[in-house]
């Protein structure tokens, strides 16, 4: 049996007295989509950080594919293809979209395959309209659908997006529905966000942070008619 | 061939006026004017050095007048002993860049942040004021070469011909070589921002972070510019010595090192050409303001640079090119298509 796409096991993170993670096992399955919920602070953000080597796990370990990559460097676990577009986004604000997208595209392909692949991402996610202009100068929305660009263009074997919705618009959130389900056709996800009505739009699976450790994996279903979930989470939101 | 020349423009265009002005100049200026021009291309070579680092890598170096001294005093030390040239220039840029990659390793690979690399950089070209302040005396040379101390090292020989060291460089040669690696160093940085390091580099100056979750190393990035900008600044400051015959401790002064930034904020950092023009219209006005007793030259020179401040604050480059430019062409063509962002800073 091959091992899972990504895996964590008993991945705890301190920072000083807080734990941030704790114990964390977690396994995501080759073209997966899970979604990541649960109330502020309850560790989904750090866990992407542990997952994308920015910080260290304080315990526990990190397997991508089998291979532990717990001590490597950012730059070493982006260059195994985990891609991630993080919740403000993160672009080059002073460069065009073409730029941008150019600059990863171009890590892995010489200068004509670089600019290839760049008009290919342009014309799936539809950025033509603004790809020869600064992204710095882009609205909210563009700049995430720019960054998703970015890490399509890094040619990702699994993409972390944390809140790819916050701050669209409804039209702009339709949209990214549906290049979620898009990309999820040839892409494993995870995808933290808080919107629940957008995550009953695209979620499969769902697991449930809180206070730093798994609550409960399950279906959409089950997920949003637990009880336990309700409780710490959900609240009213859900009953209504 | 047509289409690389359109898309280039700006830099043929920058190249023939280089190559036109070392064919006039030396035949419409005396002998005083020439040596002045020729000092004024070292400088643009060490603006373009600092351009290099601070305006595409982002690298907040205030302390690079480190390099270009130490450039100055290796070829000096060498040249004295050597008695040629030839080795004393390649040394004059190899020591700068390895101490440079020294320096960048601790800094980039610590990942400490950019107000800390300057002030390390800064800390760095005192160390170097206050040791060579403090080589006064005959206990003090390597080789045959006398440090002097704060009163310096006269009698530097000039640069020759290769490895033929009666054939010393007169003052139009010495004009022809300064203004000919002017033109190399600016061509070359230009193709090199051209290339995948280039682009990642300026994409590093932009965002760090997202590079580093491309997958590409940006402390290995960082510190091979910063190296290359090290033996740029080494390699000015081996001209700086064989034009003038003379080093002395003030080349690693917070004085100097302030003046390479003004430089850069009076052009423009994030452009090439823009350290170019701000470098030699400084120097010129350095010099102009000098030999006149009506005011003090320091405010002047104060007065220019917050003038530049609060009304170019990107500096003078990055105003033409993004402002004044699509402004005339605007007045010729009112219904012009929108401006094409992506060649736009090219020169």
């Amino acid at each position: 049996m091959s091992p899972p796409l990504i895996e964590t096991r008993a991945l705890s993170k301190h920072f000083g007295g807080v734990q941030a993670v704790r114990g964390i096992d977690f396994a995501l399955a080759e073209g997966e989509l899970r979604c990541l919920i649960g109330p502020n602070g309850a560790g989904k953000s750090t866990f992407f950080k542990l997952l994308t080597g920015q910080i260290k796990p304080t315990s526990g370990v990190v397997l991508f594919r089998g291979v532990d990559i717990t001590s490597l460097q950012a730059h070493e676990i982006a260059r195994l293809g985990i891609g991630i577009k993080t919740q403000v986004p993160s672009v080059f604000n002073g460069l065009t979209t073409r730029q941008n997208l150019w600059i990863a595209a171009a890590r892995h392909a010489g200068r004509k395959e670089a600019d290839a692949a760049v008009e290919a991402q342009v014309a799936r996610l539809g950025l033509g309209r603004f790809a020869d202009r600064l992204v710095g100068q882009l609205a909210h929305g563009q700049r995430q659908w720019v960054e998703l660009a970015i890490v399509l263009c890094g040619k990702p074997n699994l993409i972390l997006l944390d809140e790819p919705a916050a701050g669209m618009t409804e039209e702009e959130r339709v949209r990214t529905t549906e290049i979620i389900h898009e990309i999820n056709r040839d892409h494993p996800l995870i995808v933290v966000e808080h919107d629940m009505s957008f995550i009953r739009t695209i979620a499969r699976r769902i697991t449930v942070f809180d206070r730093g450790s798994i609550l409960m994996e399950g279906s959409v279903d089950e997920v949003f008619g637990s009880q336990v979930v309700r409780d710490v989470y959900l609240g009213k939101q859900a009953a209504a | 061939m047509t289409a690389v020349l359109r898309a280039n423009a700006g830099l043929v265009v920058v190249g023939l006026i280089g190559v036109a002005l070392m064919i006039v100049l030396p035949l419409a200026l005396d002998l005083f004017e020439l040596l002045q021009i020729t000092l004024y291309a070292v400088f643009a070579i060490l603006a373009l050095s600092l351009a290099f680092i601070w305006g595409y890598g982002g690298i907040l170096c205030f302390g690079h007048s480190a390099f270009f001294g130490l450039g100055a005093y290796a070829y000096a030390v060498a040249v004295i002993n050597i008695g040629e040239s030839t080795a004393p220039l390649l040394l004059a840029m190899l020591l700068p860049a390895l101490l440079a990659a020294a320096l960048g390793y601790f800094m980039f690979y610590a990942r400490i942040s950019d107000i800390y690399v300057g002030v390390i950089t800064l800390t760095l070209t005192l160390i170097f004021y206050n040791c060579m302040n403090s080589t006064a005396g005959p206990a003090y040379h390597i080789g045959d070469a006398l440090l002097g101390g704060f009163n310096g090292m006269p009698n530097i020989p000039s640069l020759n011909i290769p490895f033929m060291p009666d054939a010393t460089l007169e003052p139009l040669g010495m004009f022809l070589l300064c203004s000919g690696l002017l033109l190399i160093v600016y061509f070359g940085l230009h193709g090199l921002l051209a290339t995948r390091f280039g682009r990642v580099l300026v994409a590093i100056r932009e965002n760090e972070q997202r590079v580093e979750f491309l997958g590409y190393d940006a402390r290995l990035h960082k510190l091979v510019a910063f190296a290359i900008g090290g033996a740029l600044a080494g390699l000015a400051g081996c001209l700086f010595v064989a034009w003038g015959n003379y080093v002395s401790p003030p080349v690693f002064s917070v004085v100097q090192s302030a003046q390479i930034i003004i430089w850069l904020m009076v052009g423009g950092s994030g452009t090439l050409l823009g350290p170019v023009l701000g470098a030699m219209a400084m120097s010129w006005l350095t010099v102009k303001i000098g030999t006149q007793q009506l005011v003090n030259a320091s405010a002047i020179l104060g007065a220019v640079l917050l003038v530049f401040v609060l009304v170019v604050p990107r500096g003078v480059a990055p105003m033409v090119t993004e402002r004044l430019v699509p402004w005339l062409l605007s007045l010729r063509r009112p219904a012009a298509a929108p401006r094409d962002i992506a060649q736009e800073g090219k020169a």
